[in-house]
């Protein structure tokens, strides 16, 4: 209470949980659980998916199995590149073949942004990678915070944008995984890839549905629910989804990479596909 | 079923304090907050901390339990080992009064800047007429016992005690989402909750949601619609394309 | 002596629960300068502990209802004690108050055609509780805080001060009303809690609404603040209370694990289809309908289940009786043996609705259970037990402004008297927050406005009130009285002690020795309060306020204990074993306590005096809503010549 005290030089401009007045606990943090495990899981699961993503985005090969199969990252394959696989091309072929230049290069820097610029996503790097903060109630580093208040964060607010994009994405997913049921010689097939593409589409709308940008496009911006039965019918249904986003927002991480693994090992010779049908 | 507890309580005030060791007995079913009236009854009669209603409905009694913002007549002694030491700090955000207790009046300074309820002009009382589906967003926010917890855990002021002017804290954010969604309101919050009351601070680290005891999903509910209304009005590319090209020009 | 803040208003409003906040906004909008006091927070009164809803018979759920069936229920439920003028103004204006709240924002849950939804409640003959979930206690204190920010800002835009006319003092304990020369009502003396600094108000008119006495019984739903501060107040600075035998057990606390003890379990939750079932598993509320509510409740199973679905052709199940009834039942089974494990009776709704509907209307009580007591009450029954709730009375006022016998003393909510007659219906305590608090600004405001001459605080007052409050640090100097306690005794104990008198002496069930006994260790511990000594300083001392709070906790445990032993009949929150019976020649007396000031008192706890008088007969308009058969079961043939059906003299 005395000025005296709180102009104790020790705590003069100490910050956030030793500011002047607030409890002199002395341990930054008193939290006794394992609080560092969650965003070092984080850490490891994205460093994994951005590294393996980041090599097979450049390795254009490997990228379309049995005549059918395009793997996610290389679709749509819009590289003159891409004819090293004929049938892997479903919307032409554009781009020069370059070896900076992925095949899907048209989709795949908008997916990263889509997903960077995740409601999900920035709790989990701003947590892990920025410590901002690290785990709730341990101080975080920084001398100053200016939230998304700023360039490049400010940029977030782009997310509803790449969500549009990231739909028209899903789109071509959808169409790759349903012509990967014809075989250019063998027609009407349906193999063990074509569940693995299958379940990863649906994953795909799963977490793209979910977003927080489409509930709130899709019905969450009406003050009115009860004048707009359609709209809130489906606001209440992507509500529920939404719930899960984190969920969809990891187990895509996972099937995306299964996915294109599979497809990978097929396209290499390494595993053959199981064919059930035809 | 007692059991001699180990308790490390927080003792002081803003001119300085410590951590004191203290065992008290611990029966079965208790609460922190059971501890602690123990403690005072009998061996600090002047141990000051806040309570009320006991029951999880008045949130007064918010502090720190072993780091985590928690109300003590919440936790559930049965949630820690027998022989865990159990730490008790007041929230760390706040200037603290004496021992739990710490001065919440940020919030409420917060509450005032918020513009109150403004419905239609014309519409008289009992003509009120709303659908369940359009007033149940902002009964979750209302479910909030301003407890303050969420307040306490957000980084934006806990950690830098400089944003404590510009920004409002989950709490006063989702006032803000409240009256947004609100039916029959007529104001348009969107503006000032970006400009004045430090949205845009937010990052969503979920933190507030986590230790809610009411489980209002702050952030998912709120936050975010509250960051997707600004967004509408605010940061649509093409809207901010215009207006730097007619700037330029003039 | 010590530093003291001073401070001038026109209304001084003690407590900040639903009716002080209500009649401090009435007072503001009416122009006058206006202070609340309250002891926790802004916006943590114990009215947030209010679950049900709030009575108000607006018809919008079923459209028989009207003012006068609410009247004739809230009548009924008090046992024809009520103050009949205040049963009068609560059902008429009920449904204005709850109207106003929604202009204010409040968001209750809505009908099909989104009106405020309404449901049922025991003693409530139609679905007349607007409600939001089990939490609309909480919506009502969150929306008039709400309402005071509001005017606050009015304020700020016109005067640049959010505190200009309307200012709220929290964790501030009023210790002491003063009174001017003349006896009226000049000010008030206080704490800041915080720093133990002292306050003084000056004001002409001061409204209590500091609510009931809960926390002198060891099983209550009470929080802390319950010391019936205003009850003992009102009685030092004059007034007279009224009605103070009367004390509501609720049916359902929670009876397990300890520590939760008396924590209310919602009535809504038998609203909403549970059932109390004994050990045996018999639904045993069938066997405890009292005559005088004879063909008003089912009789079998079937038609009490049938009820929920047609409330018109069925008649509702007797678990919906008023309190009195449902919590002596209870008792009654337990005292028999065909008890829970933890000493209650099973309060089962899991059999009775699916799991997710349970957690839409009853997510509180759900939370609850789940967080305090590790029961998940969609698959199992909860235990409850009766626990200490309400105090039927309170400061006897006027009923249409709220003010006392002292001139410039006003009272609303659980702490004035007289509305809610011997037994109050759930539901009714909200509304009654909101009529009569309102009435009581509304009185008070219209009694500055009339003022010629403010009276003026006496500094000898001041002096007494402040060297009262520092007793506890040095027991042995400065008070008056011969103390006869031993000199440091600590504050918990001596309450832990009173209340397990009040508990096991002066519960549901009372007997003449009991009481009697319950006197003499009521005088004792008077005796030993003066020998209580804090530890520590001033600034936030729990044991401090502990001891003060003693003060006011005795006074009203003896108006308690002193009228229940006067009273020699059974009646609403009052059972006598000795007189078992509700005696009509009992129904138009009124008990008054107050503080007969005898020379040489004990000025820490003065004595209390029981008298009884005349109630005021009903006005005949009222008296003929009712059957004369009905009235004669609570009348005396003498009372019913006005009665249009010609009552026989």
């Amino acid at each position: 209470m005395t000025a005296t005290v709180r102009d104790d030089p020790r705590r003069v401009g100490a910050r956030g949980v030793d500011a002047p007045g607030r409890a002199a606990v002395g341990a930054r943090t008193l939290r006794t659980d394992r609080w560092w495990l969650p965003p070092t899981a984080t850490t490891v699961g994205l460093l994994i998916f951005l590294v393996y993503g980041g090599v097979r985005a450049f390795q254009q090969q490997y990228f379309f199995a049995d005549e059918r199969y395009l793997t996610p990252f290389y679709s749509p394959c819009v590289s003159l590149g891409c004819a090293s696989e004929p049938g892997s091309s479903h919307f032409g072929m554009f781009l020069p073949d370059h070896p900076l230049i992925p095949y899907a290069a048209l989709s795949l820097p908008f997916l990263l942004l889509f997903r960077l610029t995740c409601y999900y996503y920035r709790k989990a790097y701003y947590r892990s990678f920025v410590l901002a903060p690290v785990a709730c109630a341990v101080p975080e580093p920084h001398a100053r915070q200016t939230g998304e208040t700023r360039f490049p964060l400010i940029m977030q607010n782009a997310h509803r944008y790449f969500f549009y994009v990231a739909v028209v994405v899903s789109l071509v997913n959808t169409y790759d995984s349903i012509v990967a049921f014809r075989h250019p010689t063998d027609g009407f097939v349906v193999g063990v890839g074509n569940l693995v593409l299958l379940t990863n589409v649906v994953l795909l709308w799963c977490y793209t549905v979910s977003c927080h940008s489409c509930r709130h496009v899709m019905g969450g911006r009406l003050t009115h629910f009860s004048k707009h039965p359609v709209r809130y019918w489906l606001w209440t249904k992507i509500s529920a989804l939404n719930t899960r986003h984190m969920l969809f927002a990891w187990v895509t991480l996972a099937s995306l990479i299964l996915t294109d693994l599979y497809v990978a090992l097929v396209a290499s010779g390494t595993i053959t596909d199981f064919r059930l049908v035809g | 079923m007692s059991y001699p507890g180990q308790f490390r309580v927080w003792r002081g005030d803003a001119d300085g304090g410590a951590l004191v060791d203290f065992e008290v007995e611990v029966n079965e079913g208790e609460v922190v907050l059971d501890v602690l009236h123990r403690l005072q009854a009998t061996q600090t009669p002047d141990l000051a901390v806040r309570w009320n209603c006991k029951a999880g409905k008045c949130g007064s009694c918010s502090a720190e339990i072993n780091g985590r913002p928690r109300l003590l007549c919440m936790t559930r002694m049965s949630v820690f080992e027998q022989s865990e030491v159990v730490t008790i700090t007041p929230m760390r955000t706040f200037p603290v009064i004496r021992d739990l207790v710490t001065d919440v009046s940020f919030n409420y300074a917060k509450a005032r800047e918020i513009p109150s309820f403004t419905p239609p002009a014309d519409l008289a009382p009992g003509d009120y007429r709303m659908a369940q589906a359009d007033v149940e967003r902002s009964q979750e926010f209302r479910k909030c016992i301003e407890c303050f917890l969420c307040q306490d855990t957000c980084h934006v002021v806990r950690d830098h005690e400089e944003n404590k002017e510009s920004f409002a804290g989950p709490r006063f954010l989702m006032r803000i989402a409240e009256l947004e969604m609100h039916p029959l309101d007529v104001a348009d919050r969107v503006p000032a909750a970006q400009e004045e009351h430090g949205l845009g601070r937010c990052n969503i680290t979920k933190c507030c949601t986590e230790v809610c005891p009411e489980g209002i999903k702050i952030t998912d509910n709120a936050l975010i619609p509250m960051k997707e209304r600004v967004a509408d009005q605010r940061y649509d590319p093409l809207v901010w394309l215009g207006r730097t090209i007619s700037r330029r020009r003039g | 002596m010590t530093e003291t803040e001073r401070h001038d208003y026109d209304v001084l409003v003690i407590g900040a629960g639903g009716a002080g906040l209500r009649a401090a906004i009435e007072a503001r909008e009416r122009g006058l300068r206006t202070a609340i006091v309250c002891k926790s927070l802004f916006g943590k009164a114990h009215t947030v502990m209010a679950e049900g809803g709030c009575a108000a018979a607006m018809g919008n759920v079923n459209d028989n209802d009207s003012w006068q069936v609410h009247f004739r229920d809230t009548m009924r439920g008090g046992k024809f004690l009520n103050n009949w003028r205040m049963a009068e103004l609560h059902a008429r204006e009920a449904p204005d108050r709850v109207w106003e709240l929604e202009t204010y924002g409040a968001l209750f849950d809505r009908t099909k055609d989104g009106r405020i939804s309404q449901r049922n409640f025991g003693g409530h003959t139609y679905p007349r509780l607007a409600h939001v979930g089990d939490r609309t206690g909480l919506e009502l204190i969150r929306t008039m805080q709400q309402r005071i920010v509001a005017l606050q800002q009015e304020d700020y835009a016109a005067a640049g001060d959010y505190e200009a006319r309307l200012r709220v003092f929290a964790e501030c304990t009023v210790t002491e009303l003063l009174t001017g020369d003349d006896g009226a009502i000049a000010g008030a003396f206080g704490y800041w809690r915080e720093s133990g600094r002292f306050v003084v108000f000056s004001a002409p008119a001061v409204v209590l609404a500091t609510g009931g006495i809960g926390k002198s019984f060891k099983v209550t739903s009470n929080s802390w603040e319950y010391t019936g501060d205003g009850h003992a107040l009102a009685m030092r600075a004059g007034a007279d209370l009224i009605d103070m035998e009367f004390v509501q057990f609720h049916p359902t606390g929670m009876v397990w694990p300890p520590s939760v003890k008396g924590i209310l379990v919602t009535e809504g939750v038998r609203g909403d289809g549970g059932v109390l079932k004994n050990s045996d598993g018999d639904r045993f509320m069938f066997g405890y309908v009292p005559d005088v509510f004879k063909g008003q409740y089912a009789q079998t199973e079937d038609e009490a289940d049938s009820w929920y679905a047609d409330q018109d052709a069925n008649r509702r199940t007797p678990d919906l009786l008023p309190r009195d009834e449902v919590a002596r039942a209870i008792n009654t089974e337990v005292k028999e043996g065909r008890g829970s494990p933890h000493g209650g009776v099973f309060l089962d709704i899991a059999s009775r609705l699916p799991a997710d509907e349970i957690r839409r209307r009853l997510p509180s009580m759900y939370h609850q259970f789940k967080e305090l007591a590790d029961v998940d009450i969609t698959a199992e029954p909860m235990e409850v037990g009766p626990t200490c709730h309400y105090v039927m009375g309170g400061i006897g006022v006027d009923p249409d402004t709220g003010q006392s016998n002292v001139p410039g003393l006003f009272a609303a909510g659980e702490c004035s008297g007289g509305m809610h007659g011997s037994n109050r219906l759930g539901g009714n305590s909200l509304s009654d927050l909101l009529v009569f608090g309102r009435r009581a600004g509304l009185g008070a405001a219209d009694y500055v406005t009339g003022l010629e001459r403010r009276p003026a605080v006496r500094e000898v007052d001041v002096d007494a009130a402040a060297r009262m409050a520092l007793a506890p640090f040095d027991p042995v100097g400065g008070q008056g009285g011969s103390g006869s306690g031993a000199v440091g005794e600590n504050p918990y104990t001596l309450h832990a002690e009173l209340q397990q008198v009040m508990n096991d002496l002066v519960g549901i069930i009372r007997t003449a020795s009991e009481m009697t006994a319950a006197l003499g260790r009521l005088a004792e511990l008077r005796a030993r309060l003066r020998g209580v000594v804090v530890e520590g300083h001033r600034q936030y001392n729990p044991g401090w306020h502990l001891a003060l709070d003693l003060r006011n906790m005795l006074m009203v445990s003896e108006a308690v204990a002193s009228s229940a032993l006067l009273r020699t009949e059974s009646r609403g929150g009052h059972t006598r074993e000795d007189h078992p019976v509700l005696d009509p020649e009992w129904r138009h007396r009124v008990l008054r306590s107050r503080c007969p000031r005898i020379p040489g008192d004990d000025p820490v706890v003065p004595h209390v005096a029981v008298e009884p008088a005349e109630r005021v007969p009903m006005r005949a308009d009222l008296l003929a809503l009712f059957d004369l058969t009905e009235l004669e079961k609570y009348y005396t043939a003498a009372e019913l010549t006005a009665h249009p059906q010609g009552g026989t003299v």
